[in-house]
């Protein structure tokens, strides 16, 4: 019988790769999990005291906490809106400069690299920066949320708008339309269910985001949840957790109900 | 298709005039609304702060600039570190994905009661960010990689086990029937009919997870966590800047080296 082993289409047929990538890979591994350091002491200790923790998380505690609670959640939750509301109207510019059939050259690769060196820093990084410059506080976390969502859908709906139908902007180019109405008969119907479709995907992603950026100072209910592990107090911990997860799963229903709909 | 009326003459217009005050009435409620978060968002803003950050960004960039490169050999260590820990946290993510999006998917879940718990797994893992992760497990671990590679773990189990499960669900129902029917157990069909079919993409989703997790492990030491971040929050601490763009510069040439490679590889593997 032979084996039903799956195998990418280089390794078929040339077994001495398989046993390079195995040896290269192996080898690896005993690298890899000898630079980690695991101290046993300390993880013993670590058991005894995730037995509390676990059970303080289970039995959540929303009350002696609710203001801070609430404050932090109404924090993230405005954060969330404002930003991707900002962040969208900005991206429109940038998506618009990085469709290679729209901008000219130079634009087209300024606005790629600046959104795509923007994408490739993480969120807290971001927040971080901004958190230096403008404070403690939300205003950091709002601005952090807006680069994110500019770099986000610039890149996404500038590539939306490269695959437009060109047979479309060709005809109303035709009649004599200036680039202003080319953009606005021809390429934003084409490329508006999709606009509409990343913007609510953002909000939800950003609301993912703004439930962290507290932990490093960036304002919502982050800095709450770094309180309340810093105090020891795993019930509050616990409870804000159980909240964060099911506004999470609430807007990530709705944004793909939205989706579903207009896509 | 809607046309205007004016001044005696038939035009096409894109859109009825109900579709406009449907879309202006949109527009309208979701700007009160922006401005009503606006407020509370910002009531403790304190402007004097804002209004400084151009002259402070200004500042601050003057000083990020030239990066202090004789920093450079202090980072290659905990670089190594954080590609450790999101291949580790990748590899642990995968081994434990693999029961839970067994147990998920409709086609090979043993119970109703398993696949809720399997989807509940997904679901906890999905919803809490790796840096939440990282603040627990460093305090239950106490700071290090260690903390750092649970805490990817953690967080890829639900992303892992959502894609494969997802994939499994797709598998051809004709194959699965075809084994069934040389008599094969539970274990040979997944062996036999739905590995095969559902390997390529399980490999795909596991690098481009991999690539997100070189990403999310740049800033797991802000907590404690290990990696290049607790170089990062260090620095931005001493407000050594110098060092801190050297830091940005070292995680953004990483995290584009990560996409590289995971891309690469994924289209080999197609």
């Amino acid at each position: 019988m032979t084996s039903p082993a799956w195998k990418p289409v280089w390794m078929r047929g040339r077994p001495w790769w398989h046993w390079l990538v195995l040896g290269i890979a192996v080898a690896y591994l005993v690298f890899a999990f000898s630079s980690i350091n695991i101290d046993i002491e300390r993880i013993q200790r670590g058991a005894e005291r995730s037995a509390r923790l676990l059970s303080q998380f289970l039995t959540p505690d929303f009350v002696s906490r609710w203001t801070a609670i609430r404050t932090g959640i109404v924090e993230s939750l405005t954060m969330t809106l404002v930003a991707t509301v900002i962040g969208v109207v900005l991206s429109v510019p940038f998506a618009l400069g990085a469709a290679a059939n729209l901008a000219p050259k130079p634009v087209y690769l300024f606005c790629r690299g600046l959104l795509s060196v923007l994408r490739s820093l993480p969120e807290v990084i971001i927040a971080i920066i901004f958190v230096v410059m403008m404070g403690f506080g939300p205003f950091a976390g709002l601005l952090t949320l807006v680069v994110s969502t500019i770099a986000f859908i610039g890149k996404l709906l500038g590539e939306a708008i490269e695959e437009v139908d060109a047979r479309q902007v060709e005809a109303v180019r035709a009649t004599g339309a200036s680039w202003l109405q080319v953009v606005r008969i021809a390429i934003v119907p084409q490329i508006m269910p999709r606009f509409m479709g990343l913007s609510v995907y953002r909000l939800d992603i950003n609301f993912r985001e703004s439930t962290i950026l507290g932990i490093v100072g960036a304002g919502g209910i982050g800095g709450t949840l770094r309180t309340s592990m810093q105090r020891y107090d795993f019930a509050t911990a616990a409870a804000i957790l159980i909240l964060v997860i099911a506004i999470v799963l609430v807007l990530e229903y709705v944004s793909g109900f939205v989706r579903a709909r207009i896509q | 298709m809607p046309l205007s009326q004016r001044a005696g003459k038939t035009a096409w217009v894109p859109r009825t005039p109900l579709q406009r005050l449907r879309s202006a009435l949109g527009l309208l409620a979701l700007l009160v609304l922006t401005a009503v978060a606006w407020n509370i968002v910002t009531q403790d803003t304190n402007w004097a702060f804002v209004q400084d950050a151009f002259y402070q960004g200004g500042r601050l960039l003057a000083r990020m600039f030239p990066p202090d490169f004789a920093y450079l050999p202090a980072l290659v260590a905990p670089l190594i570190d954080t590609v450790n820990i999101a291949t580790l946290g990748t590899i642990g993510a995968t081994i434990l994905a693999v029961p839970v999006a067994l147990g998920a998917a409709r086609n090979t879940s043993p119970h109703p009661v398993v696949r809720t718990l399997s989807l509940l797994i997904i679901v906890t893992s999905r919803s809490v960010h790796s840096l939440v992760w990282a603040l627990v497990l460093v305090f239950v671990f106490g700071p290090g990689t260690f903390a750092g590679v649970l805490a990817i773990t953690l967080r890829s189990i639900g992303f892992i086990g959502k894609l494969l499960y997802e994939a499994i669900e797709e598998v051809d129902k004709r194959t699965i029937e075809a084994v069934e029917s040389t008599g094969a157990s539970r274990l040979q069909r997944i062996v036999y009919a739905i590995v095969p079919q559902a390997m390529p993409q399980f490999a795909g989703t596991v690098l481009f997870r991999w690539d997100i997790n070189i990403r999310e492990s740049t800033f797991l030491g802000l907590v404690g966590a290990g990696g290049i971040g607790i170089l990062l929050d260090v620095n931005v601490n001493a407000l050594t800047f110098a060092r801190v763009s050297l830091i940005l510069l070292a995680i953004l040439v990483l995290v584009l080296i990560a996409e590289w490679v995971s891309a690469l590889v994924r289209s080999r593997i197609r």
